[in-house]
């Protein structure tokens, strides 16, 4: 079976970038721990609601991820649900590599 | 209609008695009723202004919202047949046509909001340049009329257009039943500002006359009464007075007004909300909670995440995240980490976007300066706590402070002293005078100003300021309670003959201390006017 990343980069998304979720994964926790150098994001849950990420922090954040992942989050998706743990920001940046192709 | 009339009292009884009297299906219905009741009897003007908001919002998201549903529906079942890029071109199409009817619909009622509310601070603009060119006639003021809580109800309209503009749930279908989410009138004339998504759980909802919901929601309002009558209309006669002679009542008096105007301002506003939560509470609809304990926040950031949460999260989710997240800021965002590097740069497009959601903010709570300079004055200090962020992370490495008891209560007493030094806008006639008061602390204040007789000459007596100050105690350690849980689920398993001599005080209090009768008059609260 082929990688994920193969289909990604297939497509031209990822540019070649990151070859599979772990990769992709340890990109997103490097622009996380910039933010917040305190806080280890591989446990942390809760981000919005438990205050760990505030509004300043997601658009520092979305602005990172748009240029690293090549992908347009929209305000529309700049939800506490969505920015829950560093899951959940993956899984909007799956979703949007995957809408995108 | 005020919410401490004998009106009102007698309008809630009639309507909580015929509210579950009624058959479970009509509850919804006779609420509307209700709340174009609670209007007209308000202002029968003001019913037209509402109407049109609501209906204009609603047939808008409504053709939004189908079709949306019908494109999805088609391109479900055709997208195989389309390329990558027409795909998207049909997708840009749809969300164009869309945004066309979302664009109309929203600058159609932000300007009705614009026109009533700034049209005269407009003209005092033009005028006061007009007269800086010699032109001393300038342009005559306009008489409108500003319809009670608009801003409140068009934010909300709003905020149920722009979501179901960006797809977040189905518009409602009853033309009816969304005029009920416009103008439910306990939240009609100062919020909060809820979404459609929570409120409309409950809103519609059959419900059965239930003794704990009712009770839970009678204990609040009568706390929201405490707080105003007993505590705020009662310190408001001070602040009043501070506030009229600036001449007389500088340095300290200043200071004073300023401490004083902070919690009147907390009791009103949050006393206000509680009715509105209980009275919604007795009717088993749960509206969204707009404070949390504000003064205990450790900076002025955590504290908007606390105060007046409602118009908060309006502004982020409305404002700041549309135009921190549109295309102009990401590429500003680019440029601005090309140029200065990725630590600063970053910054810019935050900021720049903080600062627009500040004047928007100030103008939002009044067409005047004064707001406008308090809320560029909060989007300094949060700038400005935001830039010292890496000294107090070393600080906090150098000296173990964090966590304490006396840290805490820095923070806390912080806290308090940049709001109400801010909140001085909301009390001086123009901007220069209050920094010119706000220096006087500074500049006048002297131990000879510190004289009982000075206090009580400004229209109330020292036993008026033992009750507020017992007041705010009790504040204190009710908000001290709440930290652990909720005070009514703790009072309502306490034993009966406890309940209600708790309940009994509460009453008692209000109705002996609370500030009506000669020389008072329960006066409007501070958020009707916005």
């Amino acid at each position: 079976m082929a990688p994920m990343g193969d289909g990604l980069r297939e497509h031209g998304v990822l540019g070649g970038r990151y070859d599979n979720k772990e990769e992709k994964m340890e990109e997103l926790l490097e622009i996380l721990g910039d933010l917040h150098p305190e806080v280890d994001f591989t446990t942390a849950k809760d981000l919005v609601t438990g205050g760990i990420l505030d509004s300043f922090d997601i658009v520092s954040l979305i602005s990172e991820i748009n240029e690293e992942f090549d992908i347009t989050i929209g305000a529309a998706e700049l939800t506490p649900e969505n920015f829950a743990s560093a899951e959940t920001i993956y899984a909007l940046i799956k979703a949007k590599l995957d809408d995108e192709d | 209609m005020l919410f401490t009339s004998y009106e009102f009292l007698l309008f809630l009884l009639v309507v909580f008695i015929m509210y579950y009297l009624l058959p479970g299906r009509a509850q919804w219905s006779f609420l509307l009723l209700a709340s174009y009741a609670f209007y007209f009897m308000c202002d029968p003007r003001y019913l037209i202004f509402i109407m049109v908001t609501t209906v204009t919002t609603f047939f808008a998201a409504k053709k939004i919202s189908d079709k949306k549903e019908s494109f999805d529906a088609w391109f479900k079942e055709h997208k195989k047949e389309y390329e990558k890029e027409e795909r998207k071109a049909l997708k840009a199409k749809e969300h164009s046509a869309e945004k066309k009817i979302f664009l109309a619909c929203l600058l159609f009622n932000l300007g009705i909001l614009a026109v009533t509310k700034y049209t005269n601070f407009t003209i005092a603009n033009i005028n006061s340049i007009l007269n800086t060119f010699g032109r001393p006639d300038g342009i005559s003021f306009v008489d409108l009329i500003i319809p009670m809580g608009i801003s409140f109800y068009t934010f909300q309209s709003m905020g149920y257009l722009i979501d179901v503009f960006n797809g977040k749930f189905k518009a409602q279908d009853n033309l009816f039943k969304f005029a009920l989410f416009v103008s439910f009138f306990p939240q009609l004339v100062q919020g909060p500002i809820s979404r459609y998504a929570d409120l409309s759980q409950t809103l519609y909802e059959e419900h059965k006359f239930d003794w704990r919901t009712v009770s839970f929601g009678l204990e609040r309002i009568l706390w929201g009464f405490f707080k105003k009558l007993v505590i705020a209309d009662r310190i408001l006669v001070v602040v009043q007075a501070i506030i009229a002679d600036p001449d007389t009542y500088n340095g300290f008096y200043a200071f004073a007004g300023a401490m004083f105007y902070a919690l009147e301002l907390y009791a009103d506003f949050t006393g206000g909300i509680d009715i509105t939560i209980g009275v919604a509470e007795t009717m088993g609809i749960k509206v969204t909670e707009n404070f949390i304990r504000p003064y205990f926040s450790k900076n002025i950031k955590e504290y908007w995440n606390r105060w007046h949460i409602t118009m908060g999260t309006w502004f982020t989710d409305y404002i700041f995240y549309p135009i921190s997240a549109s295309q102009f800021m990401m590429k500003l965002s680019k440029k601005s980490r090309a140029r200065l590097g990725n630590n600063l740069g970053k910054r810019v497009p935050v900021y720049l976007s903080s600062f627009i959601v500040w004047f928007t903010t100030g103008i939002w709570h009044g067409a005047s300066w004064n707001f406008i300079v308090w809320g560029l004055g909060n989007f300094v200090v949060i700038m400005i706590s935001q830039e010292l962020e890496p000294f107090y992370r070393w600080f906090h490495s150098k000296v173990h402070v964090d966590g304490t008891f006396g840290w805490r209560l820095f923070q806390v007493i912080r806290t308090v002293l940049i709001m109400s030094s801010l909140r001085m806008f909301d009390c001086y006639r123009d901007v220069p005078l209050t920094f010119k008061m706000f220096g006087s602390i500074f500049a006048d204040s002297c131990l000879a100003q510190l004289t009982p007789a000075a206090f009580t000459g400004m229209g109330i007596t020292g036993f008026d300021y033992a009750v507020v100050f017992i007041g705010m105690l009790i504040l204190v350690a009710v908000s001290l309670i709440q930290r652990s849980g909720s005070v009514r689920v703790k009072i309502a398993n306490c034993a009966a003959p406890v309940r209600f001599i708790i309940w009994y005080s509460l009453f008692m209090a209000t109705l002996i201390f609370g500030a009506y009768g000669i020389g008072y008059s329960a006066s409007q609260f501070i958020y009707n006017q916005f």
